[in-house]
């Protein structure tokens, strides 16, 4: 045993030398970024419940040779395009180290399969790249020799050629490459939307359906950074992804993304979360120079009372109506009020029970993890993500706007009975929003209590948000 | 990626623009579809309102205690409390005690007023 040669292999295949390789220092970036979030997450608790599993995916995944996400796997599902396994250094260890084109890569398989070494296939390579030749000719010729049985050659060129299942996925993949299936197949976010409903009290929506206006108005954000997103070159796909970003309901933006543009999921899942963490900083400001000093002391009158049935009959009509109009809804509808009728009927406590706690728990811990994974070096550290950053705040900003505009609408219309600030409840970041609402309402006032009235606009968002969302996938999916 | 998505990944401004105020009218327009649904629905179920309201004022007359809560369930807030000669911790205290006693949350009981019995 050569015990240098064995160093040699170690120290060249070990994670370390991934940081020394073309684009290495990118990932020193990513594992820095990592850091950030983390501390962002436990430190400060900025959504921690979801930040922390996505900072530690963006971790695990930009680790060289982890081996546990492979993006250019995910990119030949999604383009339906072979998979140039060459290229990817996870699966194939590390041992092609300069990285092949897609004939390369070719011509290296049908190679391979005639016998011949790699040593010998890298010196092909390198004298065509001294003295030229036709690399295509010589991969038909080595395909179509003597030695190699028609059977084979039409195997792995079939091979080369296939699209990606889930199942080769799971053959081939990394353990977030498996966890990023129910991403990708759209079941985290349904099931996540399981857990709010199973959380969430429709009552003061029943109670004041007038909230939904609030809830509709507070989309603008999501069709004001489309708009600018398209202006700024983005393709409509991915303009709709990003534009999502300003509904502030996380589940809505990942399944949305991970429908329309999965390649930009890293940036906008955590564009999304970061920014509803940032809730009270984005929103104070702003509504407090769009409301005056006298409609922010509006003191709102008691809602009527809800009865069991309505709420029971609530997700069920709901549910029925929404998927009628716009079908591509059915998953994020259906299943909130899924999981809001398993609360409010009284007879399912323990689905209820599981719904909003252990099935919520286990879904988020896979989520964010999955989610973080996406965000490879790559393809993360690039103008785009910027651009999406800074299109998330503006999508953000103008839900604020739209809820707050449509807020003092109904203060007018009401006779000021209605008081403005719940309307940038209406951005569907719940309870989030409908507290600073609440604590805006009380700097001007300390004896108003909006917390309830803003819940109205608040759940309305998020239905509000699932319609966008359908919208969008109805345009561009 | 279908045809129609094709065409949408190449819209230009004008598309774009058209597309976007299109899709804020869409969520207007199934927001408020579904506020007159919810509206039509409060209405045809009110009656199961009144019947389920109607033995709240035998329930209210019960309770002698002035700390003891009312019946008919708040929808979703603790109502405009009166307090007389009770300090605000004091009556969160109390409100929160007899929410934990009933097992039912704070926000559906509704609290009239807390008195101090001298």
């Amino acid at each position: 045993m050569d015990i240098l040669q064995t160093l040699s292999k170690l120290a060249t295949e070990s994670g370390f030398a991934g940081f020394f390789a073309a684009g290495g220092w990118k990932n020193l970036i990513m594992i820095a970024l990592a850091c950030v979030l983390l501390y962002l997450g436990i430190g400060k608790k900025f959504e921690p419940l979801l930040l922390v599993g996505i900072a530690f995916g963006v971790l695990l995944t930009n680790i060289p040779g982890a081996g546990l996400y492979h993006m250019g796997m995910w990119d030949a599902y999604v383009y339906e395009c072979p998979y140039d396994a060459v290229n990817d250094y996870a699966l194939y260890n590390g041992t092609e180290e300069r990285g092949y084109t897609q004939e390369e890569y070719y011509y290296y398989v049908f190679a391979r399969a005639c016998g011949h070494t790699t040593e010998e296939i890298e010196a092909y390579f390198d004298t065509l790249a001294e003295k030229g030749g036709d690399i295509n000719a010589d991969t038909q010729a080595l395909a179509g020799s003597a030695n190699l049985d028609q059977d084979v050659v039409t195997a792995i060129d079939s091979k080369l050629k296939a699209e990606l299942s889930f199942t080769d996925i799971i053959h081939l993949g990394g353990l977030l490459d498996i966890l990023y299936i129910g991403v990708k197949a759209g079941v985290y976010p349904c099931l996540i939307f399981i857990g709010v409903g199973a959380m969430t009290d429709f009552g003061p929506l029943i109670a004041r359906p007038s909230s939904m206006l609030m809830g509709a108005a507070a989309q603008m954000g999501v069709f004001f950074a489309f708009f600018g997103a398209c202006l700024l070159g983005f393709a409509g796909n991915v303009a709709a992804s990003i534009g999502i970003i300003g509904g502030a309901d996380g589940p809505t933006a990942i399944y949305l993304t991970t429908k329309l543009a999965p390649a930009f999921l890293g940036p906008i899942a955590i564009a999304a979360y970061s920014y509803m963490a940032l809730i009270p900083m984005i929103q104070k400001p702003l509504m407090r120079a769009l409301t005056t000093e006298k409609e922010r002391k509006v003191k709102m009158e008691q809602a009527r009372n809800v009865s069991k049935v309505e709420k029971i009959v609530f997700p069920i009509a709901v549910s029925t109506f929404v998927i009628l109009l716009i079908p591509s809804t059915a998953p994020l509808i259906g299943c909130l009020m899924f999981g809001n009728l398993l609360k409010e009927t009284g007879v399912t406590e323990r689905l209820s029970d599981t719904a909003q706690n252990a099935l919520m728990n286990i879904v988020t811990l896979f989520l964010g993890i999955s989610v973080g994974a996406t965000t490879v070096a790559a393809r993360f550290l690039s103008l785009q993500t910027l651009m999406i950053v800074v299109l998330g705040v503006i999508a953000f900003m103008f839900s604020t706007i739209g809820g707050l505009l449509m807020g003092k609408i109904m203060y007018k219309v009401s006779g000021g009975r209605i008081n403005p600030l719940i309307g940038s409840a209406g951005v569907s970041a719940v309870p989030m929003a409908a507290r600073v609402s609440q604590d805006v309402g009380r700097e001007a006032n300390p004896n108003n209590f909006l917390l309830m009235h803003a819940m109205g606009p608040n759940v309305a968002g998020v239905i509000g948000s699932a319609i966008a969302a359908g919208f969008l996938l109805a345009v561009f999916g | 990626m279908n045809t129609l998505a094709l065409t949408a990944a190449n819209m230009g401004i004008g598309g774009s623009g058209i597309a976007a105020v299109l899709g804020y009218v869409v969520v207007f327009f199934g927001l408020v579809l579904l506020m007159c649904v919810v509206i039509l629905l409060g209405k045809a179920l009110a009656g199961t309102n009144k019947k389920a309201a109607a033995p709240a004022p035998a329930g209210a007359a019960a309770p002698a205690a002035p700390a003891a809560p009312a019946a008919p369930p708040a929808p979703g807030s603790a109502g405009e409390v009166k307090l007389f000669d009770v300090p605000d911790k004091e009556a969160a205290m109390i409100m929160a005690i007899v929410a934990d006693k009933m097992g039912k949350p704070l926000n559906e009981l509704r609290f009239k007023s807390i008195k101090e019995v001298k």
